[in-house]
């Protein structure tokens, strides 16, 4: 029987490449592991493989096409003697069992500008603007950092010769060299200790997580520490350093590499906590950690590195950290999030205003310290409160923003301030019960209807 | 001798032996191409960790085990699962994301369990195994129940503290532990020179007085008489010992693993001439324990079992969203 070979998906998040090459012609015999052909995806270059052994029957898709969506039958592998298929009768079903997922139907998306407040820094009508995903801002950022400062290098797993696991190192090895980007052995509590000795040495160390959930692995050092240190010193140890990598929920990876620890690292004093949502302020933000006197947790998104935003050219581009930013100005409702869930909220307000609800959007950025000011103020405006975050709701964000707004604005406060948050379990693989258990806009959606009485 | 005689394993072994050994090393071998298949259809999603290449070393290992002793692994799980009795299956079925897979759907391709078989997970944090494996071996002292318990982890692993922790606890307090590690030459993509200052792996125990061997990790015979040994040694209630099983991964680290960290050349010599089940299928023909035919037979039995689990596994629906919320605590 012959056996369709289709445009495999190599990620969680891939839905189509390119067929760059083939390796093998139609009637050559291969066996399982032998290479077919080679595709591209938006992360590197990769070999599909032989799942059988068989003689190689039609080519369906020539070298070169583009966009040949996950699913499509590339070629067909028959047994020995057997003739080839008329391939025009099968269809192209592309079979994808997230298609429904929201994650992933937004991980390339660009979240439209349109209705985002920019900085009155950036926003002269001569500044311009270049196209960049968060994962090259943040390159860029360490890269700027590390030319301006030598004592600037970059530690991790991977993120040498691999050039990231995620990618968000690429290049930097070619440009610094091995004395300044540096391979580990996967051994978190070890490096992240190497890291603060590093930075209480005078160094200005850079510490890649792989993913948030490793740094579980070094969290006693990143605590104990890095942020007890100047305390405990009376003022004169230094620890300037950088804890950075994606944080929170990836697709379909399951309760182990999904954790959201924002809510851990904002519990604690002589800690800085940031967290980005557009590659503006991924740059900014995080060459202010990196020139910042203290240390740094620095909250990535995985689903958010694809991303492509709009970020101003300016040579120099700073993001005072402890500062939050009003990406969208509405009178009804303010909804407040970080990270991933800011576009979340601009989704949901860009629904709701057909409902006659005008989403006033706080993107918090820096989550220690919080900067309550600016929310209070946009309460003290809407009347209205809603919460959003990736990570559970017991002792969450959320938690913190209305115990200060109810303290601050109490009377100002129209109805009970809601929140958004991840349910209360660890997160499950399958398809759909991820899909439940994480926040979406259509939770924001909700909780802002509910707050405004409408139903 | 021919070539291909050279190549024939002196160890001893039966037929019947041998050939289990060789069904169950296939088994894993097609299981595992299926859900790289079923990855690339979108099946199975977020990471999957082939064991392809690997599979002499749980299956040798397994020979040497009698019931009841444990087993306890990382990420790259599958084939662990199923040389511990594990149905393919509930095995395909979680990595589909299922009602029918051994977590119901909750845990995936990285996270199984079987208290009834004795396999202890699935762990997704590199170098956790290490002390829960110590942990269960304690728990076979406490009892006095005479088992041993096995905890694999790969070369990158080696290099965790907690590794050298539960080290030190196991020899300290004898337990019933076999520490394998599964030297498959990269952790991703850092080869073991660029990560370890001491890449004899076996060696690692040496400060904790711990025994170790290095074994040729594709010959599954060589696998069966080390675990014999080392599990022997942990059972007559001298401690600890480790096992550097020398091995290799023909697959990606995952599935979007690109491999630029070493050649395809690396990757097809091994496969050519070091292969875990060539090597045995080779022993079988010249010892005239199987003809050709009867090889053939034997594959297109394990496909059918493969190809049933794939189909159980895709039609099996989704858990029920009230499972959700199940399995968080238990009722105190
Ligand atoms: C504590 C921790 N750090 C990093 C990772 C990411 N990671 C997953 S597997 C892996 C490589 C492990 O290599 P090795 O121990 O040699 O096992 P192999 O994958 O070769 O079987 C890494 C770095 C992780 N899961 N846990
Ligand atoms: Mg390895």
């Amino acid at each position: 029987m012959a056996i369709d070979i289709k445009m495999p998906a190599l990620s969680p998040t891939m839905e189509e490449g390119t067929l760059s090459k083939w390796v093998v012609k139609e009637g050559d015999t291969v066996t399982s592991g032998d290479i077919l052909a080679e595709i591209e995806t938006d992360k590197a270059t990769m070999e599909v493989e032989s799942i059988d052994e068989g003689v190689v029957g039609k080519i369906a898709i020539p070298e070169g096409t583009e966009n040949v969506k996950v699913g499509t039958v590339i070629v067909q592998l028959l047994e020995t003697g057997e003739k080839v298929n008329d391939l025009e009768k099968l269809q192209d079903k592309p079979i994808n069992s997230s298609e429904n997922y929201e994650q992933n139907q937004t991980a390339k998306k660009t979240i439209p500008s349109r209705d985002d407040l920019d900085e009155k820094r950036v926003s002269g009508s001569n500044v311009t603007h270049t196209e960049i995903t968060v994962r090259d801002a943040l390159r860029d950022a360490m890269a700027e950092e590390m030319r301006r400062d030598e004592n600037v290098f970059i530690m991790g797993e991977e993120v040498a010769e691999y050039q990231g696991a995620y990618k968000v190192t690429r290049e930097l090895l070619q440009e610094f060299g091995e004395k300044r980007v540096i391979d580990t052995p996967i051994t978190e509590y070890g490096f992240a200790g190497i890291g603060v000795g590093a930075a209480m040495g005078g160094l200005k160390p850079i510490v890649e997580f792989m993913t948030f959930n490793f740094a579980m692995q070094a969290i006693d050092h990143i605590i104990n520490s890095a942020a007890k240190t100047l305390y405990m010193s009376g003022g004169q140890m230094r620890c300037p350093i950088v804890f950075r990598g994606p944080n929170g929920a990836a697709s379909r990876v399951g309760a182990q590499h999904s954790h959201d620890y924002t809510s851990w690292y904002a519990n604690v004093p002589g800690l800085k906590v940031v967290a980005p949502y557009d590659a503006e302020d991924a740059k900014g933000l995080l060459k202010a950690a990196i020139r910042d006197p203290n240390p740094v947790v620095f909250l990535e998104h995985e689903l958010l590195y694809g991303e492509i935003f709009q970020i101003p050219d300016v040579d120099d581009l700073i993001v005072p950290i402890g500062k939050a930013k009003v990406r969208r100005k509405g009178s009804d409702v303010t909804l407040v999030a970080h990270s991933r869930m800011v576009g979340r909220c601009l989704e949901a307000a860009n629904l709701l205003i057909n409902e006659g609800i005008d989403c006033e959007v706080v993107d918090l950025r820096t989550i220690r310290p919080l900067d309550s000011k600016t929310v209070i103020e946009s309460v003290k405006k809407t009347n209205r409160l809603v919460c959003a975050e990736e990570g559970w709701g017991q002792s969450g964000i959320g938690a913190e923003i209305v115990s200060r707004v109810t303290k601050e604005a109490f009377d100002y406060l129209d109805a009970p301030p809601e929140r958004v948050y991840q349910v209360d379990v660890p997160l499950p693989y399958a398809a759909n019960l991820e899909a439940l258990s994480l926040p979406g806009s259509s939770d924001i959606i909700k909780a802002a209807k509910k707050v405004c009485y409408k139903n | 001798m021919n070539k291909k005689n050279k190549k024939i394993n002196p160890l001893k072994t039966t037929k019947d032996e041998l050939l289990s050994l060789y069904k169950d090393m296939l088994l894993i071998r097609r299981f595992e191409e299926k859900a790289g298949q079923l990855y690339g259809m979108g099946q199975i999603a977020g990471f999957c960790h082939l064991y392809i290449g690997q599979e002499a070393v749980v299956v040798g290992t397994r020979a040497s085990m009698i019931d009841g002793d444990q087993m306890i692994t990382g990420y790259r799980d599958h084939g662990h699962m199923l040389a511990c009795g594990m149905e393919s299956r509930g095995v395909m079925a979680e990595l589909t994301g299922r009602a029918g897979g051994y977590s119901r759907g909750k845990g995936g391709s990285m996270h199984m369990f079987s208290t009834e078989k004795h396999f202890y997970g699935g762990h997704g944090i590199v170098g956790a195994q290490v002390p829960i494996g110590a942990g269960l071996a304690l728990s076979n002292k406490y009892k006095g129940n005479g088992n041993v318990s096995l905890a694999f982890f790969g070369d990158g692993a080696s290099n965790q503290g907690q590794v050298y922790e539960a080290f030190n606890m196991a020899k300290l307090w004898s337990l019933p532990v076999v520490f394998v590690i599964e030297n498959n030459q990269y952790a991703m993509g850092t080869s073991v020179i660029r990560s370890s200052a001491e890449t004899e792996l076996h060696k690692r125990g040496s400060s904790f007085e711990i025994k170790g061997i290095q074994v040729d990790g594709m010959n599954v015979l060589e696998v069966r008489d080390a675990a014999k040994k080392a599990i022997k040694h942990a059972r007559d209630g001298k401690g600890p010992m480790i096992l550097e099983m020398k091995t290799y991964r023909y697959r990606g680290h995952s599935m979007s693993d690109p491999a630029k960290y070493r050649t395809r050349d690396e990757v097809t010599k091994t496969r050519s001439e070091r292969d875990p089940i060539d090597m045995v299928k080779n022993r079988l023909i010249v010892e005239e324990w199987a003809t050709d035919d009867a090889l053939k037979s034997i594959d297109k039995e394990i496909k059918l079992i493969v190809a049933d689990a794939a189909e159980f596994a895709q039609t099996s629906p989704e858990p029920d969203a009230s499972e959700l919320y199940t399995d968080v605590l238990l009722d105190a």
